[in-house]
């Protein structure tokens, strides 16, 4: 990474703090998807309706596609790379196969992060106050039931366990 | 199955389906029902490694893929919608440091994006890949672009300088109709239209009780899948232009070539998982620019369209206009159906001839009628071509026919559900071509069900009138039979016994590729987790035909019955051999073959494919399913159209506030009888995306156009459903009837998003006594027609019409 253009910043991507020279004008989707090396952050729209692009901006949702990559600067980002550990598969993921909230995925990554976060404020959400919750996210494949089926069972898991997984 | 000759026939679970009867069984048998749900899905609780991947966010789609150097593609496009092209200078653009290539018309080999696409011998009007003459649409290509870095590419675009002499366009079907109308093509803006016609339709009009007429109007709407238009392309070692793109047709690669002038080995095509594509992605996106640059260039190039391009410039749904006029008898029995259909082709012909085609063959719906008649055209106009839409024109005449069923309920006082019950077809019956239906028929089945299944009527929530509806539908699925459709697979287990299956199939998300390896499995007992599956690439893999027109699951998984159950054939007698056994003692599970009811006696699938190979067995096959042929004559409108059909039912409980005439949906039951399901829950997810989807077309979704300019080009006013508009979905796949799919399975990707539109409409009628005749169903239409108790808002109808 050179520093000989731009504005140096530094950003942590999933616990990993790296460094980069970005031109003020890009956004923070561009910067993720390139140099960050997380494609798993995916562009809909562009326009910061969709919600395909949301990452959590020190902990809180965002669309990348709406944020300057300089107005992360010294920013922790999660992206769903950061959900669990590299192989394995958080139990929200988990719970996402088992009841097919993803067919073509690509809504998947924004979505997760989402439901993650509003259920570390709101463990106890109901399904309407889930629905609310993931409105900000369009998916076209799965007429939003399947995945809401899969919120609750993740819910009641952790409900269950009690360990705020 | 029909007229393959290959029927496997040694596991349990197809003697099961043969005693039922296969689906080329003669139409005058009696109904038999589907067995109960058998072992099939037993190696599917593994889910599929793409879904894994989805949900981990590793899966690499078009876009997360590329080369060190590559370069960024654009397409300029003409912001006018009809004009002659004066001049074009790129000198300006191609100044700007770091463009590599600007091309226009003239540096296009062979500047036209050829198919016949009728399969009838239709003559088609050529598409340019870039405008030099004439500009049609809003949106069209005129330039493109590569530049070392996007900022470049994007300055150079905006300094290719078009010079446009204005013309005078047609920018909606009564336009392009008027006498005296400017042609968008030379030879007048009638396209294609499709006629047929049995019995004697204005002998039995005459004799009718009673003639009842409506015009229906549907909207022009978006894909809006959420993964834009993207591939990234490049020249390999060999010489080959190699595209890896979001494309639901690999057999592109053909239209490439000739575009490149380069021999159709020299251009391969690359499908990735795709971020959804509805049809959408079934003719070329990016392919042909970044193809073009990639061989201009020599070097690797990236093209994504952005959100704005796509909604402005990619081919939408047809907006139909149809105008039913229907012969019934006291008690509510059809005699005559005369149906006319007007379809907005935009400014080129892409897949029209097909999808008016659809339209017009399925206009009757499930309804019986010996004297019928339909036509459908195909306009052009100076807006977006339109083409590929899940449901491609047999989705659009479900809101005809079945608005049209419930007016002849309404002005024959009898109930919706008796009018129906009076005229639903079944296997044998003659459609509007002369041909029998020859499978059975469920969807009097699927509207019981969809009905009972609703319950009680729902209260309202928020004070407004709370009414039910219903509707039915008959759908097909393959392409149409004069295509003599086929698809090729190759499956060999390897040594170590895990399986690997190569097909072209697109995957949209449907899990095309996944249902692969549960069939493959289903047969040869080999686990999905020991499967791997290549699917999409136009030189690797041996050709299945695009993911389209309902058809993969049905060709490209027989072809998959058919490769797996030739190569247990195969392999059987090594493990008789092996067991000591006979052929028929042979059990196929949990990735081992042995003695059907002796756990001690088997071998794994390891061994199997070891000891073959050493007798010079190949534990391979590759082989080819073919569809059922038929012939068309587009003359006499008479022949064999699609192989099958899905029925079913969605009926619905909605409350209409009548201060705002918003819409809210309070319980939706989707019933369809898929034959046999390979994997229930992907099934049950098809009908959940594609109702949902069919409720946006219904209530909000709209492209709007004025002069030839879209309204809605931003998705922050192209309205899809979100999480907050939608009810929980009941989704029910029934396993009545056998299709014609692998094990008897029906095809599911288009049928469930048909009855929504009607369904909705009824239930608004039979809240607020008002019949909408055209969607979608904004609040201001409904609330405009409960202020004069009547919709007038179907373009160029009068009162008198309707």
């Amino acid at each position: 990474m050179t520093a000989t253009r731009g504005h140096l910043i530094s950003i942590s991507i999933n616990g990993r703090p790296t460094e980069f020279a970005v031109e003020p004008n890009l956004s923070l989707l561009e910067l993720l998807r390139t140099d960050g090396g997380s494609p798993e952050v995916k562009l809909g729209c562009g326009e910061g309706v969709c919600g395909t692009c949301t990452v959590l901006l020190d902990g809180e949702p965002v669309n990348a596609c709406l944020v300057w990559a300089v107005q992360a600067d010294g920013c922790e980002i999660t992206t769903v790379r950061g959900l669990a550990a590299e192989g394995e598969l958080h139990d929200l993921q988990n719970a996402f196969l088992d009841h097919a909230g993803s067919q073509c995925g690509f809504c998947t990554p924004g979505m997760l992060l989402t439901v993650k976060w509003y259920l570390d404020r709101h463990p106890a959400a109901d399904r309407e106050e889930l629905r609310h919750a993931i409105a900000g996210n369009l998916c076209r494949c799965t007429g939003y039931t399947k995945i809401l089926d899969a919120i609750e069972a993740y819910r009641d898991l952790r409900l269950k366990d009690g360990d705020g997984h | 199955m029909a007229t393959d000759a290959h029927h496997p026939d040694t596991s349990k679970l197809i003697r099961l389906l043969d005693a039922v009867e296969g689906p080329d069984a003669p139409v005058t048998t009696p109904p038999r029902p589907a067995p109960a749900r058998g072992p099939l899905g037993r190696t599917s609780p593994v889910p599929h490694r793409d879904f894994v991947e989805k949900v981990a966010g590793t899966l690499p789609y078009a876009d997360d893929w590329g080369f060190p150097g590559m370069l960024h593609g654009v397409v300029v496009r003409a912001r006018v919608p009809c004009a002659r092209i004066a001049s074009i200078d790129v000198s300006e653009a191609q100044g700007v440091p770091g463009v590599r290539a600007v091309l226009t018309a003239a540096d296009i080999p062979h500047n036209a994006i050829s198919e016949e696409a009728s399969g009838l011998g239709i003559e088609q009007t050529v598409q340019p890949v870039l405008a030099g003459e004439r500009i049609r649409y809003d949106g069209e290509p005129v330039a493109c672009i590569a530049a070392e870095s996007m900022v470049a590419a994007v300055h150079a675009a905006g300094l290719v300088d078009v010079e446009y002499e204005d013309e005078d366009g047609v920018f909606t079907i009564d336009e392009a109709l008027a006498d005296g109308a400017p042609s968008v093509h030379p030879g007048g803006n009638t396209y294609v239209a499709y006629h047929s016609a049995i019995g004697d339709v204005d002998a039995a009009m005459a004799r009718a009780d009673h003639i009842i007429e409506g015009t229906y109007q549907t909207p022009r709407v978006d894909h809006a899948y959420l993964e834009p238009e993207s591939g990234v392309g490049w020249v390999d070692a060999d010489g080959v232009v190699t595209l890896r793109v979001s494309t639901q047709v690999i057999e592109h690669a053909r239209a490439l070539a000739e575009i490149l002038k380069l021999p159709h080995s020299r251009v391969r095509v690359i499908a990735a998982y795709m971020g959804g594509g509805f049809g959408g992605k079934e003719d070329m996106t990016v392919e042909p620019y970044l193809a073009a640059l990639v061989w201009k260039t020599r070097r690797p190039v990236r093209m994504v369209w952005e959100r704005q391009e796509s909604l402005l410039a990619r081919q939408k749904r047809h907006p139909f206009r149809m105008h039913y006029r229907t012969g019934v008898r006291d008690d509510g029995t059809i005699v005559a159906q005369d149906i006319k259909i007007l379809g907005d082709a935009g400014a080129y012909p892409l897949l029209s001839s097909r999808v008016l085609f659809a339209g017009g063959v399925n206009a009757t719906g499930p309804y019986r009628c010996t004297d019928a008649r339909m036509q459908s055209t195909a306009i052009f106009t100076n807006t977006v071509p339109t083409s590929a839409f899940r449901g491609f024109g047999a989705m659009q005449v479900v809101f005809g026919y079945e608005s049209q069923m419930d007016l002849i309920a309404q002005r024959l006082g009898l109930s919706r559900e008796e009018v129906r019950e009076r005229n639903f077809v079944a296997r044998g019956d003659i459609r509007v071509t002369g041909e029998p239906i020859e499978t059975e028929c469920g969807t009097r089945e699927c509207m019981h069900r969809a009905l009972q299944e609703l319950g009680e009527l729902s209260a309202p929530t928020r004070g407004g009138r709370v009414g039910r509806g219903f509707a039915c539908s008959m759908q097909p699925y393959g392409r149409s039979m004069f295509f003599a459709d086929r698809a090729s697979a190759w499956i060999g287990l390897e040594q170590d016994g895990t399986l690997v299956i190569r097909a072209g199939v697109t995957d949209l998300g449907a899990g095309q590729a996944a249902s692969l390896a549960n069939i493959a499995g289903e047969i040869l007992g080999v686990t999905v987790d020991r499967t791997s599956v290549h699917i999409g690439d136009s030189h690797l893999t041996p050709l299945t035909g695009g993911t389209f027109a309902t058809r993969q699951l049905y060709m490209s998984g027989n072809a998959l019955q058919k490769v797996a159950t030739l190569l247990r054939d195969k392999l059987a007698p090594v493990a008789c051999d092996l067991l000591g056994c006979t052929e028929s003692e042979l059990e196929w599970a949990n990735n081992l073959v042995g003695v059907a009811g002796d756990r001690a006696r088997s071998v794994t699938m390891a061994e199997l494919s070891r000891t073959a190979e050493a007798r010079d067995v190949m534990p391979y096959v590759h082989d080819t399913y073919h569809a059922q042929v038929g012939h068309f004559d587009p003359d006499t409108g008479q022949g064999q159209t699609y192989p099958d059909y899905t029925h079913g039912c969605h009926a619905v409980d909605v409350e209409v506030d009548e201060r705002t005439g918003e819409i809210t949906i309070l319980k939706y039951v989707a019933v369809h009888d898929v034959g046999r399901a390979i994997d229930l829950q992907r099934v049950e997810g098809q009908i959940h995306g594609a109702a949902a989807q069919g409720i946006g077309y219904a209530l909000s979704e709209e492209m709007e156009t004025e002069g030839g300019v879209l309204h809605s080009t931003l998705f922050a006013n192209y309205l899809i459903p979100t999480a907050l508009d939608l009810p929980d979905l009941t989704a029910i796949g029934l396993e009545l009837y056998l299709g014609k799919g692998p094990f008897g399975a029906r095809g599911i990707g288009e049928p469930p998003i048909g009855p929504c539109g009607p369904a909705l409409a009824s239930a608004v009628q039979d809240a607020v006594g008002v019949r909408m005749h055209r969607l979608p169903m904004t609040p201001e239409r409904v609330l405009a027609a409960l202020h004069t108790g009547r919709d007038d808002s179907v373009p160029g109808v009068t009162r008198e019409d309707t």
